[in-house]
């Protein structure tokens, strides 16, 4: 995408942005689903969702394309990928494909494009997906749009990809007019992922890898799972509880993670507590750590920066607790309380913790 | 190679985004007076390569593509301990998307390595104004480099044997990937805060000559390759997001004494979700 758009371009299209002749083939939504140690990662399906109405609006075919070992977890991943609404699943099974690693999903994937050529090709932004789309587009030669927040399908039939730009001060839609396919990578949790039609089933095309062991020069010494070290997980969370600069000092993080024990609920912090080493980055929210959105967000001691706002106003509610009235976290919060974290938050630990003790002997 | 590794870092100057703001009636980037940083995420891959010649001796030069104000990014970067830069600027590579940007910075490259092979060349995870993680995978694969993203450590690294093994954030676990030199790596945030630089190393950045190569100095072979031209993707429309209609609905008790304010907030949002107390009373074991 154009990195620094300083003023919105000269209206127009000029000849440059024509689809060349060749391309006018490609044909059809595609979305990655992008399968690891025998699991889905849940921004497929939201892709797929996102996808169907895409396809939809073009009246073309949703498929779904899965890479992997010839193992269990990939013949499920295919069977779910059309619960999602996939008309067709294009798939490579081959053992290569087991760890991923840069060079045999690229050809796999380019390969898939170049033979079937879909108009429009999406990933998860996860870290597996942005390694990938971006030497995929690259070899391709075509046009990608990262970290997209919109999709639709614009008068003359191009994707129209909005996406946030400079931290999220401003949003930009970009279009790839005259390449193909036209790529995009979408953060989890920015799709609403649609309920799974367990009855539905398609077809699947499958393809061969042709790729040699002795061929690829990266190798995959060891993986370390997460569940191992403890890492936060954000994302998906139903419940997060953060704090922010108005804990004031890092003992009080203990007030965050004791009302996120009562709640259930994963807990994070603004930028600042990461850089002062209070928090560990995989509990960042905002544009350079990770999106949430939860059923209940409660922000307590954080201003709301755009950096922040961005990561975090998804949230179906969201409580924010600050000393200053006028905030900005007051300006995308749906409830407010105004004034010490420090006594607020133990406080509500305890009517939590009072009220589901009560619901439990109820229930 | 008993010299040490060759090493490129691509650093980009990019506008301190806590501090832009948005013309509210034209809806253009109010850019008079708002200060220029360097990406901070280059700032963890330059501390990498910095810490790599600690080890074992070598060369890094930093590398930017932008308009003739980058330079003073560059000279920041010498100032940390960088030993060479290189400032890429023409008025052909303006409007750059990342399959441009990548094709210009891959020239650039090439034309370092011809006087001596590049090892490594690092790049930050991503900028903050593009924010797209594309531009380190456009390189490698243009470059034909063993693509090393998200790396957020280097255990080792072999010369004689041309290898280098690193930890790589994945989904769900962390890689631990061996590969061939050379290659290309993306570095994550907050795996190494970069060094102050040293008071030789300030007073030269100060004098030290910026390279300045255009197109032609770089080698680059196909104009239409680069900047606006060569990109494929295009801005159609930039806008303000929409504000929420609503400001947040205070929550108060008469006698403000924080536990009936919390027990007013409790009530508050079980009532706006009625399902999220089965969620809570799902999730919690007794606490
Ligand atoms: C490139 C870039 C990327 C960034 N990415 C992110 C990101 O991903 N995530 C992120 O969070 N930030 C990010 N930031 C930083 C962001 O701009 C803000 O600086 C940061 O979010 C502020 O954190 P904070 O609200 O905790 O601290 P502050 O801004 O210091 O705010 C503290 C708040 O606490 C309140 N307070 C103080 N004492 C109390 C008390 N006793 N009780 C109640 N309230 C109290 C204050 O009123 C204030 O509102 C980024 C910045 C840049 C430049
Ligand atoms: N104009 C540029 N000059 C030098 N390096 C760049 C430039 N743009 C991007 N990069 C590098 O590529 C990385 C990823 O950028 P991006 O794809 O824009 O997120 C950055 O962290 C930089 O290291």
């Amino acid at each position: 995408m154009a990195q620094a758009p300083a003023a919105p371009p000269a209206k127009g299209r000029k000849k440059t942005e024509e689809l060349p002749e060749h391309l006018k083939a490609y044909k059809n939504v595609w979305v990655f689903v992008e399968l690891e140690h025998g699991r889905v990662h849940p921004v497929s399906w939201e892709l797929l969702t996102e996808g169907r109405k895409l396809a939809d609006a073009l009246g073309v075919d949703l498929c779904g394309v899965v890479l992997g070992p010839k193992a269990e977890g990939t013949e499920k991943a295919v069977a779910e990928a059309f619960h999602y609404s996939a008309n067709r699943v294009y798939v490579i099974e081959d053992p290569l494909l087991a760890e991923y690693r840069n060079e045999p999903y690229t050809k796999a994937m380019t390969d898939l494009v170049n033979k079937h050529k879909p108009e429009i090709l999406m990933l998860g932004a996860t870290t597996l997906g942005r390694d990938l789309a971006g030497a995929v587009a690259t070899t391709l030669q075509t046009g990608l749009t990262a970290d997209c927040t919109e999709l639709a399908i614009d008068d003359d039939k191009s994707l129209a990809a909005t996406r946030p730009t400079f931290g999220g001060s401003l949003l930009c839609t970009i279009m790839t007019r005259a390449a193909r396919p036209q790529m995009t990578t979408v953060r989890p949790r920015v799709m609403a992922m649609g309920d799974p039609d367990r009855g539905r089933t398609g077809e699947v095309v499958r393809e061969p890898l042709d790729m040699a062991e002795e061929s690829i020069v990266t190798k995959v010494l060891d993986f370390i799972p997460d569940s191992d070290t403890n890492q936060a997980q954000l994302a998906y969370a139903d419940i997060v509880v953060a704090g922010g600069m108005g804990l004031q000092r890092p003992e009080n993080i203990r007030l965050v993670v004791d009302l996120a024990q009562v709640l259930g609920a994963e807990y994070g912090c603004s930028r600042p507590l990461v850089q002062k080493g209070w928090m560990t980055a995989d509990r960042q929210i905002g544009q350079t750590g990770k999106t949430i959105r939860p059923r209940l967000y409660i922000a307590c001691g954080i201003s709301g920066a755009i950096q922040h706002r961005v990561g975090s106003e998804g949230a179906d509610q969201i409580l924010a607790i600050n000393m200053d009235p006028n905030a900005p976290i007051f300006d995308f919060a749906h409830h407010g309380i105004v004034g010490d974290v420090l006594e607020l938050l133990p406080a509500l630990t305890e009517a939590f913790r009072k009220r589901l003790a009560v619901d439990r002997m109820a229930g | 190679m008993s010299q040490g590794p060759n090493m490129v870092v691509c650093i980009k100057q990019v506008p301190d985004s806590a501090q832009i703001s948005v013309h509210p009636v034209t809806n253009t980037i109010m850019r008079q007076g708002v200060p220029t940083i360097i990406n901070p995420y280059d700032l963890f891959a330059l501390e990498a390569a910095l810490k790599l010649r600690d080890q074992l001796g070598g060369k890094v030069t930093v590398l930017t593509m932008g308009p003739p104000m980058a330079a003073s990014a560059l000279r920041k970067a010498l100032g940390h301990g960088a030993d060479d830069a290189i400032l890429l600027s023409d008025r052909f590579f303006a409007g750059a998307d990342t399959l441009a940007t990548s094709y210009a910075l891959t020239a650039a490259i090439n034309k370092i390595g011809a006087e001596r092979p590049v090892d490594i060349v690092f790049t930050g995870k991503q900028t903050i104004d593009g924010d797209t993680a594309q531009v380190g995978p456009g390189i490698a694969r243009r470059m034909g480099l063993n693509q090393l993203t998200y790396v957020s450590a280097i255990p080792s690294i072999d010369l004689e044997a041309g290898e280098i093994s690193v930890h790589r954030r994945a989904e769900g676990g962390v890689q631990v990937l061996k590969t061939k030199l050379p290659c290309l790596i993306t570095m994550l945030e907050a795996t190494n805060e970069l060094r102050r630089g040293s008071l030789p190393d300030v007073l030269r950045a100060e004098r030290a000559e910026i390279k300045v190569w255009n197109a032609e100095a770089a080698g680059v072979e196909d104009l239409g390759k680069c900047g606006m031209k060569g990109s494929p993707t295009k801005v159609s429309k930039v806008f303000a997001p929409k504000p929420r209609a609503e400001k947040a609905k205070m929550i108060t008790a008469e006698d403000g004494a924080p536990a009936s304010v919390a027990a007013a907030a409790v009530e508050t949002l079980l009532d706006a979700d009625p399902r999220l107390l089965s969620v809570l009373t799902k999730q919690t074991t007794v606490a």
